[in-house]
């Protein structure tokens, strides 16, 4: 492995990685690009780029709304891939495509990991992907195309389920913050807290990123402290939603996290 | 038993557990504790003295003598209906609410399409002092408003689903939802042969109490335990899934399952969901469903609200797809057609769902001598508004 840009971000970064995840085809069906070019000029580290699903069991309110949106604004998996390739020619930020097993088993692992590498996405999120499956089945054709795969682990995930799901990520482990899909209160509980200090005590092999329920930037930099980062995605989105200028509501977002 | 489960909860390619690592310590603790907790002699006495003494088993199996001579052959129908509840969904409501008891849950959630399953759901929680949420597709709400009344007499909290089609499917997304938002004190009560391993194996087994009775009741009846042929509607697939389960292996017995044809199955309005589905993941099992090119699930169409669903059980994929059953659809008209010839020549109104496997009747060349069990899901009661409105279409000379 070496040409992986999601490697190759964390071999040079290991502090406050900042993440952000959009849902392609929303607020507009051609907003992704721009909002991709927008986020890497800012200084963000990867892109978690969301494809719609129609039965998004792992998402809140939010992304499911934008979700539907996008799906009535026309987004398919064509236009998404088209999307992609065309600002992967801009941009050179990691690129992971966030999304549902079905999509995937539905076109085919080979020939959607192949559509993947070829317009330039460096690795996946699939919430509901069977580890023990993937390890059967699956893992030898992502590593064929060098494409990372990022397991989730929660607060009820134990130990050694945790070694597990470290053993079989790539790119990095997907913490979840909350065992809850709509963790939307503006800080940390001790109990998340206590969670946080687990997980960084069990030392895993890949870097770590939390994700869920990151709003604002004392939960960014708190984050920071038991993990290697974070991903932002709900509160970024409610942030579009009235969105004026697109381009302007991410500058304005992005710098509050980063700066304050 | 060929048909069975195997240790990752495959029935052959279809099944698993497709969950969220948000859910996998819910699925997994269930898939610990159920199985030896369903086995236990004192779980087993309480579940068949409640459906004895509560539900009201062994439900009947009824000789439709009218019926019989109408289709020149012998049918018996297994009288699901006269269940407490109306339906057959409450075999399954009264396993669950003692395993989750015995598993020291206190909050109960569930789907509902049609409304038996959240009825049966909120009723057994009444009977044990849990406290009970329903999750109901807004379409839905307003199509089986009597069972909506019902659960809210019985003290459940029904909470309308707004998401895709507003019905059985996205009630069943929300009800995984609240699942995962509340990990410690609830249990998901699933009301289908449908979801995760291990619900529908468990679905499965306590449905099965159906064929369990229906073996005694045709050896009194014709003096041999087995039909020729048994029909059960599909949404899900709980009610043919227990009507079948002890005749799996017996090839003797044809089984046949019939599907919600809509306005017809090419009309893009129809919830055929083998006919016209392909592998795919939906609630967490991998199955036959209704997709598009992208794997996004469409949204199904039928008059019934139990049968509005784009997938089917694991094990009925696998029963398909191996040839040991055979697939039928009724559409909308046939299946009000069914439901008034019931009512006409038995005396009986079957609920939609029900009536689409009576439909079938029509599709199927009798043997004289051959013996069919139909399986009568549930009771009209709550589909008379939609009778009704077909009737007083008919008598405008509309169709
Ligand atoms: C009377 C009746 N029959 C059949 C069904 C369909 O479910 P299943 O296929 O799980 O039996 C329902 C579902 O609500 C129902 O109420």
């Amino acid at each position: 492995m070496g040409k992986n840009r999601l490697d190759k971000l964390f071999n040079q970064q290991k502090e406050e990685v900042l993440s952000i995840y959009i849902t392609t085809g929303y607020p507009k069906i051609d907003s992704m690009p721009i909002l991709v070019e927008a986020l890497a000029n800012l200084g963000v580290d990867f892109i978690e780029v969301g494809m719609p699903y129609s039965d998004p069991l792992a998402d809140g309110d939010t992304i499911q709304y934008s979700s539907s949106i996008a799906l009535k604004n026309g987004i398919n998996l064509d236009k998404y891939f088209e999307q992609v390739q065309y600002v992967r020619s801009k941009v050179t930020i990691p690129l992971l495509f966030m999304g549902y097993f079905n999509q995937l088993l539905r076109v085919g692992i080979d020939a959607f990991l192949s559509k993947c590498v070829q317009s330039g996405i460096d690795g996946l999120i699939l919430p509901d992907m069977p580890p023990e499956l993937y390890e059967k089945k699956y893992k030898a054709t992502f590593e064929k195309y060098d494409l990372s795969l990022s397991f989730l682990i929660t607060p009820t995930t134990s130990d050694e389920r945790i070694r597990l799901l470290d053993k079989l990520s790539t790119g990095f482990v997907y913490v979840v913050s909350t065992s809850s899909t709509t963790g939307n209160v503006t800080a940390f509980s001790d109990e998340q807290v206590q969670y946080f200090k687990r997980i960084k005590k069990l030392k895993l092999n890949n870097p770590t990123i939390i994700g869920f329920g990151i709003s604002n930037r004392e939960k960014f930099l708190i984050a920071n402290k038991f993990t290697n980062g974070a991903i932002i995605g709900s509160s970024f989105i409610k942030a579009l939603k009235h969105a004026q200028n697109i381009k302007t509501t991410t500058e304005e977002f992005v710098t509050k996290i980063k700066k304050g | 038993m060929k048909y069975e489960v195997d240790l990752l909860g495959f029935y052959g390619k279809y099944g698993g557990s497709f969950v969220p690592e948000l859910l996998h310590a819910n699925i997994k603790e269930l898939e610990n504790n159920y199985k030896k907790i369903i086995s236990e002699v004192a779980f087993q006495k309480e579940y068949y003295s409640l459906l004895q003494d509560y539900v009201g088993r062994p439900s009947p199996l009824f000789y439709a003598k009218r019926l019989s001579e109408r289709y020149k052959t012998n049918i018996y129908l297994k009288r699901e209906d006269l269940n407490h509840t109306g339906a057959h969904k409450i075999n399954n409501t009264i396993g669950q609410i003692l395993l989750a008891k015995r598993m020291k849950k206190n909050r109960i959630i569930a789907e509902t399409g049609a409304g038996q399953h959240g009825v049966a759901t909120a009723t057994v929680c009444a009977l044990m002092g849990l406290s009970c949420i329903i999750y109901m597709g807004e379409k839905d709400i307003k199509r089986q408003a009597p069972n909506v009344a019902r659960m809210k007499m019985l003290g459940a909290q029904v909470r309308a689903v707004s998401s895709g089609s507003k019905t059985l499917k996205d009630a069943t997304n929300e009800a995984i939802r609240d699942w995962i938002n509340n990990p410690i004190d609830t249990h998901y009560i699933i009301g289908s042969v449908v979801g995760p391993h291990p619900y529908p194996e468990m679905v499965t087994l306590f449905q099965s109490v159906i064929s369990e009775e229906m073996k005694k009741q045709l050896m009194d009846k014709i003096g041999r335990s087995y039909p020729d042929r048994i029909i059960a509607c599909i949404g899900g697939g709980s009610n043919a899934a227990g009507a079948y389960y002890h005749y799996l292996d017996n090839n003797k017995v044809e089984l046949v399952s019939v599907e919600a044809g809509g306005l017809g199955i090419h009309s893009g309005k129809s919830a055929a969901s083998s006919i016209l589905g392909s592998d795919g993941v939906i609630h967490g099992s991998l199955t036959l469903l209704m997709q598009d090119q992208d794997g996004q699930i469409e949204e199904p169409y039928s008059i019934s609200a139990g049968l509005d669903y784009p997938g089917i059980g694991p094990l009925h994929a696998h029963l398909i797809r191996t040839g040991r059953t055979k697939v039928l659809y009724a559409t909308d008209l046939e299946a009000l057609t069914a439901g008034f010839l019931l009512a006409e020549l038995e005396g009986i109104i079957p609920a939609l769902e029900s009536a689409h496997a009576l439909a079938a009747l029509e599709k199927i060349n009798f043997r004289k001598q051959e013996h069919t069990v139909v399986n009568l899901s549930g009771r009209g009661d709550k589909d008379m508004q939609a009778y009704m409105e077909y009737k007083n279409r008919k008598k405008d000379g509309k169709k």
